[in-house]
């Protein structure tokens, strides 16, 4: 079924309205829905993000210059424009995340909910200090954890940790 | 092996074996990767997108994982052979309508997936009964250790594992535990459940149907952020934090229904029962509605004479695409709503 608004996706929305007696059925698609103050949202509105944070870039900036400077950005290996990956909210290739810079950073540092650098598991094949960095960066956080908890035994524990890593 | 296979039983993660299946049905962890030297899916032409397929379908059917794995080409899979994949939650409905070269490599316990080429090139996911995501973690994690032995991963020492879309960047894992509420949904305290999850970065979803509603009270409620914290600190928070806050609400809320309100309980219960037994169309719909007021009535000890095995059983065969293969085609709805009230009538009333 076709939504009645636009005609042109499928409807997936489906509204049953009973007012003064009259039941009244729309059946529409998520985006129309959506401009009508209806669609339940389940995941972080990713477009909806990158486009309020392009335009308050721009604002902060002073004119449309800048903002089309960002948009105009470009992964020189896929080709993939700053514009092109808001309008699709999925990124071109893996050098994008060095392409884009700072205007990708800062819809990370939004949808990640203000953080930025990675604590976790690291590829065997990663260089030996990168896997060292990552591990001495996600004890530092346990640490400061466990003090926090006063479980000044678990901190002695990831000190020594710490201490034969250095 | 292929899909049609799979459909004529339920899946293990559904089967309510697993420590506190009543509440927590199965849990589930995902990781996203994608290989270097490799544009991502939006970017890729086709043959490199066969490529991809290539390398990664080799790698995985080279692993040694306990059992003999299989791969299905989606692509090359019948509507019908897609849909039943995804009822049985071993590729999304994203991978089932997407283009191009794409497949899956499925365990037969169904306890593993890996979907290839859909948001990511890569998609490993594993899947027990109850709450064992630790176990999830462990299994998980050495999957993914054993493929970086063949194959190299897009990563880099700032975001991590790099993905198509920023919001799986880092570790990319998404926790997910799928849960079984009626009573918080029947004591009207759904609402405050997804407010508190919401404000903890976790997302709630429907587990069965399409978007965003959850039909028959089934939730699955998984992790948001994977940037910035390890993947056991995601795991242990669920284990020790959410989940069993979760489950003493619904277990507080179940104990509240039967000391205050037990007839208004039996009442739901039986007339569930009395339209599963008697109907004869019922949609996918209702059917999911009405089993699980019995479900619940079983764990609360208010229905006799039914197994959970024939409940669970049947939550997962009156899918519309398991009753369809599992009957030798296309069927239209009206067949099928009469197909499903027949079978269910024959599994709850032989019982």
């Amino acid at each position: 079924m076709l939504c009645q608004l636009c005609n042109e996706r499928t409807a997936t929305i489906h509204l049953t309205e009973i007012s003064e007696g009259m039941r009244m059925e729309s059946h529409l698609c998520e985006t129309c829905a959506q401009k009508q103050g209806l669609a339940v949202k389940s995941q972080i509105p990713l477009n909806e993000l990158l486009s309020t944070l392009l335009a308050a870039q721009s604002e902060s900036q002073g004119g449309d210059a800048p903002a089309e400077a960002v948009a105009d950005l470009k992964c020189p290996a896929c080709g993939m424009s700053f514009k092109q990956f808001v309008q699709k909210s999925q990124l071109g290739c893996p050098n994008d995340y060095r392409a884009f810079g700072e205007p990708l950073k800062a819809v990370i540092e939004k949808a990640q909910n203000g953080r930025l650098q990675h604590r976790g598991k690291v590829p065997s094949s990663a260089p030996v200090d990168t896997r060292d960095q990552i591990r001495m960066m996600s004890l530092r956080q346990q640490l400061e954890e466990a003090v926090r908890n006063e479980d000044y035994e678990q901190a002695a524990k990831l000190r020594d940790i710490m201490g034969n890593l250095q | 092996m292929k899909p049609a296979d799979l459909s004529n039983h339920i899946s293990q993660w559904f089967d309510g074996t697993g420590p506190g299946a009543d509440i927590v049905i199965s849990s589930r962890i995902r990781l996203a990767r994608n290989l270097a030297g490799y544009e991502f899916l939006s970017c890729l032409t086709n043959p490199r997108q066969g490529e991809v397929l290539k390398k990664l379908k080799e790698a995985l059917l080279s692993l040694d994982l306990g059992e003999a794995v299989f791969f299905v080409d989606i692509d090359a899979s019948s509507a019908l052979e897609q849909d039943v994949l995804v009822e049985r939650h071993l590729i999304s409905r994203q991978h089932a309508r997407g283009k191009g070269p794409r497949g899956v490599v499925i365990a037969p316990s169904e306890s593993f997936t890996a979907m290839i080429n859909e948001e990511d090139h890569l998609r490993i996911q594993v899947f027990k009964t109850g709450l064992q995501l630790k176990e999830c973690w462990q299994q998980i994690d050495r999957i993914d250790s054993s493929m970086e032995q063949k194959v190299s991963y897009a990563f880099n020492a700032e975001y991590g594992y790099l993905t198509a879309c920023p919001t799986n960047v880092g570790t990319g894992i998404r926790v997910s535990v799928m849960l079984h509420l009626p009573a918080l949904k029947m004591t009207g305290q759904i609402d405050k459940f997804f407010n508190a999850a919401r404000d903890s970065d976790l997302m709630v979803r429907g587990l069965f149907g399409e978007g965003t509603e959850a039909v028959g009270d089934f939730f699955q409620v998984s992790n948001q952020v994977t940037l910035g914290v390890s993947e056991e600190q995601v795991v242990n928070e669920f284990v020790e934090l959410i989940v069993p806050k979760i489950t003493q609400y619904e277990a507080a809320a179940r104990e509240v229904l039967l000391s205050q309100q037990s007839d208004a309980v039996d009442d739901k219960i039986q007339r569930a029962l009395g339209v599963l037994k008697n109907a004869r169309l019922i949609s996918s719909q209702e059917a999911l509605f009405l089993l699980s007021h019995v479900r619940m009535g079983i764990n609360l000890g208010r229905v006799e004479g039914i197994s959970m095995e024939a409940v669970n059983e049947l939550f997962m065969l009156t899918q519309p695409a398991h009753l369809q293969i599992n009957s030798g085609g296309a069927l239209d709805a009206d067949r099928r709503d009469a197909m499903r009230a027949k079978m269910i009538r024959s599994r709850l009333c032989a019982n």
